[in-house]
C-alpha cells in the first residue's frame, strides 16, 4: 500500500528526514520508533499528503478519503462541541449514517456525556480522544497515527489497545510511538530511524 | 453539488463560531464607528461631500482588514486547517466556505456603518450601497485568501495589511466612483470585473497556499 | 560576453538619445529622459511577467528551478520599477517642475506595483525556506500580474474625481532618428534586464550549491 524509495524531506538547508525506503502492504502494521528530531513525524506527515517529499518517490494507494490521519495537533475546533467537530468532519468525509457512526464511536470513547461541551474545555486526554474518532470517522483504510497514546490515561490507553487490537489486519497501520513494546504484539514490521 | 454542500457547511461553522465567541464583530462595529468619529475631526471645515465618501471607503477597507486578521484564527489554534486540507472534499471549498462567512460578516458591519455614516456626515444613493457590496465581494475573496498566505508568514498580522492594501485600490476606487461620479455604472462594472477576475484568481490558486 | 553586450548596447543607445537624436521642440533636452524611463518601464513590465510565468510553470509542474527564477525577474522587476519612478520623478520635475505628479497614469500605476511587489518581498522573507515558500510567492506573483490591467483601469476611472488629466498620455511624437534611438535604448534596456537576471540567477544558485555542500559535509 506505501511503498517509498529514498524518501527525504528538507527545509532550505534543514534535512528533516533522511532518504530512507518503506514498503507496507496492504494490512500491514508498522511501527516507527526512533528518537525526537529523527523525521518520525515528518515521515508520517509525508505519507498523509500534508507534505510532499524533497527527494525520492513516495507512492500512497489510498486517496484522501481512505486516510485517517492522527497527529501531534488535534486537527479540531476548540470552539465547537464534539459532536459539532464530528458532524463536519463526517460531511467532509461523506460518512454514510453519520449521527449513527459519530454517536457509536463518542460511546465508545467515553464521550458521550460530554459531546455537547466546547473541546476548548477538555483535558488533553479527552481531547485525544475526540481526535482518535475524528481519525475513525471514515472507517479509512490506511490509519496513520502520530503517537497516539500521547496524554491518554488508563482507560483511555486501553481503549486505544482494543481499537488497535480490531483494526490490526483489517486496516493497514503506520504508527510511530514512544512505546514500542505496548504496540509491538500487533506490529507486522517495525521501522527504527536514527 | 456535493461541493456546495461543503462549502455551506464550512460557511456554517464560521457562523457559529462567531456566535458563540462573538469577540470580531462587536469590535469591528466599534472599530467602525469610531472610525467615522475620528473622520469628523479629521475633515476641516468646508471640506466637500465627496471627501467624505472617500473616507467611508477608507473605514470600510480597514475594519475588514481587522475582521480578516482574525479569520483564520479557529483554524490556526487546534490545527482544523490541517484537517480541512486532509479532507477529500475540494481544498477551494475551504476558501469559498470562509469568504462567504467573511462576507455576511463584513455586510452585517455595513448595516451599521452605512446608516452611521449617512446620519454623521451625507447620505448615500442606490449607487453607493451597490458599490459597497460589490467591492465586499473583492474585499472577502481577496482578503481570505491573503490571510490565508499571512497565517503561513512568521509576521502573520503585520503583514496582511502590506498585502492587502494595494489589491484594495482598485476597489476603493470603485467604490468612491459609484458614490460621487455622474457615471456610477462604469465604476460599477468594473468592480464586477474586479470581482470576477479575482474570484476566479482565488479560488483556483487557494489549494497551493495551503499545500506544502 | 553577454555583459559585454549589454555594456555596449547602453553604451551606443547613450550616445544616440543625447548626440544624434535632435530635441524636441516643446521640451528640449529634459525629454532625453524619456529614452530610459519607457524602455525601463516596459521591461519591468516584461519582468514581472516573466516572473509570473515562472511561477505559472511553478505551480503547474512543480520542479526545483522555477521558484527561483521567477523571485530574480521580480526582484530585477522591482529594481527596473524604483527605476521607473526615479526617471519619472526627474522627468516631471523637468517637464513640470514637481517631483512629483498624479496626473501621469503610468506612474502611479507604478506606484501601486511598487507597493504590491515589495510586499513581495516582505512576505517571502517571512516564511521558511521551503515548498510552501515557493507555492505562496508564485501564487502572489500571479495576483501581480492580474492586478496590472486592473490598476491601470481603475487609475484611469479615477480620473474622474481625482484630477482632471492635463497632459496626453502618448510621448511626444517621434521622428525617424528619435524612433531608432528608443528603440535601440528599449533593446538595451531589455539586455540589460536580462544580463542582471542571469547573473543573479547565477550567483544565487551558486549560493544554494554552496550551502547544500556545507551540509552534507557537517
Amino acid at each position: 500500500m506505501i511503498h517509498g524509495r529514498a524518501v527525504e524531506k528538507r527545509y532550505g538547508t534543514r534535512r528533516a528526514l533522511r532518504p530512507l525506503d518503506l514498503d507496507l502492504a496492504r494490512g500491514g502494521f508498522l511501527v516507527v520508533t526512533g528518537p525526537n528530531g529523527s523525521g518520525k513525524t515528518t515521515l508520517l506527515r509525508l505519507v498523509a499528503g500534508l507534505a510532499a517529499p524533497s527527494g525520492g518517490s513516495l507512492e500512497v494507494e489510498a486517496d484522501r478519503g481512505a486516510l485517517g490521519y492522527l497527529g501531534h495537533e488535534p486537527l479540531l475546533y476548540r470552539d465547537l462541541t464534539a459532536l459539532e467537530n464530528l458532524d463536519l468532519y463526517g460531511r467532509l468525509y461523506r460518512v454514510p449514517e453519520r449521527r449513527e457512526r459519530i454517536g457509536m464511536l463518542l460511546e465508545r470513547y467515553g464521550l458521550w456525556d460530554v459531546r455537547a461541551e466546547r473541546v476548548g474545555s477538555y483535558s488533553r486526554g479527552m481531547t485525544q480522544r475526540v481526535a482518535l474518532c475524528r481519525a475513525l470517522l471514515h472507517q479509512p483504510e490506511l490509519l496513520v497515527l502520530d503517537e497516539p497514546f500521547t496524554a491518554l490515561d488508563d482507560e483511555g490507553a486501553a481503549l486505544l489497545d482494543r481499537q488497535l487490537a480490531e483494526l490490526a489486519g483489517a486496516a493497514t497501520l503506520l504508527v510511530t510511538t514512544h512505546d514500542p513494546k505496548r504496540v509491538e504484539p500487533l506490529a507486522s514490521a517495525t521501522l527504527a530511524l536514527a | 453539488m456535493r461541493y456546495f454542500g461543503d462549502v455551506a457547511a464550512l460557511a456554517r461553522k464560521d457562523l457559529r463560531l462567531e456566535l458563540r465567541a462573538r469577540d470580531t464583530l462587536p469590535a469591528m462595529l466599534l472599530f467602525v464607528l469610531s472610525t467615522l468619529v475620528v473622520f469628523h475631526f479629521a475633515l476641516p471645515t468646508g471640506a466637500d461631500e465627496v471627501a467624505a465618501q472617500g473616507l467611508l471607503w477608507v473605514a470600510l477597507v480597514f475594519t475588514a482588514l481587522l475582521g480578516l486578521a482574525r479569520a483564520w484564527a479557529p483554524e490556526r489554534e487546534g490545527g482544523a486547517l490541517e484537517g480541512l486540507v486532509l479532507a477529500p472534499s475540494d481544498r477551494s471549498a475551504i476558501w469559498l466556505g470562509k469568504s462567504a462567512a467573511v462576507f455576511v460578516f463584513l455586510g452585517l458591519i455595513e448595516l451599521v456603518a452605512l446608516p452611521a455614516f449617512a446620519l454623521f456626515f451625507s447620505p448615500l444613493q442606490a449607487e453607493g450601497i451597490a458599490g459597497a457590496l460589490l467591492a465586499n465581494v473583492g474585499i472577502c475573496a481577496v482578503g481570505t485568501l491573503l490571510a490565508a498566505m499571512a497565517a503561513a508568514s512568521r509576521t502573520r498580522e503585520l503583514i496582511l495589511p502590506l498585502l492587502f492594501l494595494p489589491l484594495a485600490i482598485p476597489l476603493v476606487v470603485g467604490g468612491v466612483g459609484a458614490s460621487v461620479s455622474t457615471e456610477p455604472g462604469r465604476y460599477l462594472v468594473f468592480l464586477g470585473l474586479y470581482d470576477a477576475v479575482f474570484a476566479i484568481l482565488c479560488w483556483a490558486s487557494f489549494e497551493y497556499v495551503v499545500s506544502e | 560576453m553577454l555583459a559585454a553586450l549589454s555594456a555596449a548596447l547602453v553604451g551606443l543607445a547613450i550616445v544616440l538619445s543625447f548626440w544624434v537624436a535632435p530635441e524636441d521642440a516643446d521640451q528640449g533636452i529634459s525629454q532625453k529622459i524619456f529614452y530610459f524611463h519607457v524602455p525601463i518601464a516596459l521591461t519591468a513590465y516584461a519582468c514581472f511577467g516573466w516572473g509570473a510565468w515562472k511561477a505559472l510553470r511553478l505551480l503547474w509542474k512543480g520542479g526545483d528551478g522555477y521558484d527561483l527564477e521567477s523571485y530574480v525577474a521580480i526582484h530585477q522587476g522591482t529594481i527596473f520599477g524604483a527605476l521607473t519612478l526615479a526617471t519619472g520623478s526627474i522627468w516631471a520635475k523637468a517637464s513640470w517642475g514637481h517631483w512629483w505628479v498624479w496626473d501621469s497614469n503610468q506612474l502611479v500605476l507604478f506606484l501601486v506595483l511598487f507597493l504590491f511587489y515589495s510586499a513581495y518581498f516582505m512576505l517571502r522573507f517571512s516564511i521558511e525556506e521551503g515548498p510552501r515558500r515557493a507555492n505562496v510567492s508564485a501564487v502572489y506573483a500571479l495576483f501581480g500580474v492580474a492586478l496590472i490591467p486592473v490598476s491601470f483601469f481603475a487609475i484611469r476611472l479615477a480620473e474622474d474625481f481625482i484630477h482632471p488629466t492635463t497632459f496626453t498620455r502618448d510621448g511626444p511624437q517621434m521622428t525617424g532618428t528619435m524612433f531608432l534611438a528608443f528603440c535601440v535604448s528599449w533593446l538595451a534596456i531589455t539586455l540589460l534586464a536580462y544580463t542582471l537576471y542571469r547573473v543573479e540567477l547565477l550567483g544565487k544558485r551558486l549560493d544554494g550549491n554552496l550551502r547544500e555542500l556545507r551540509e552534507a559535509l557537517s
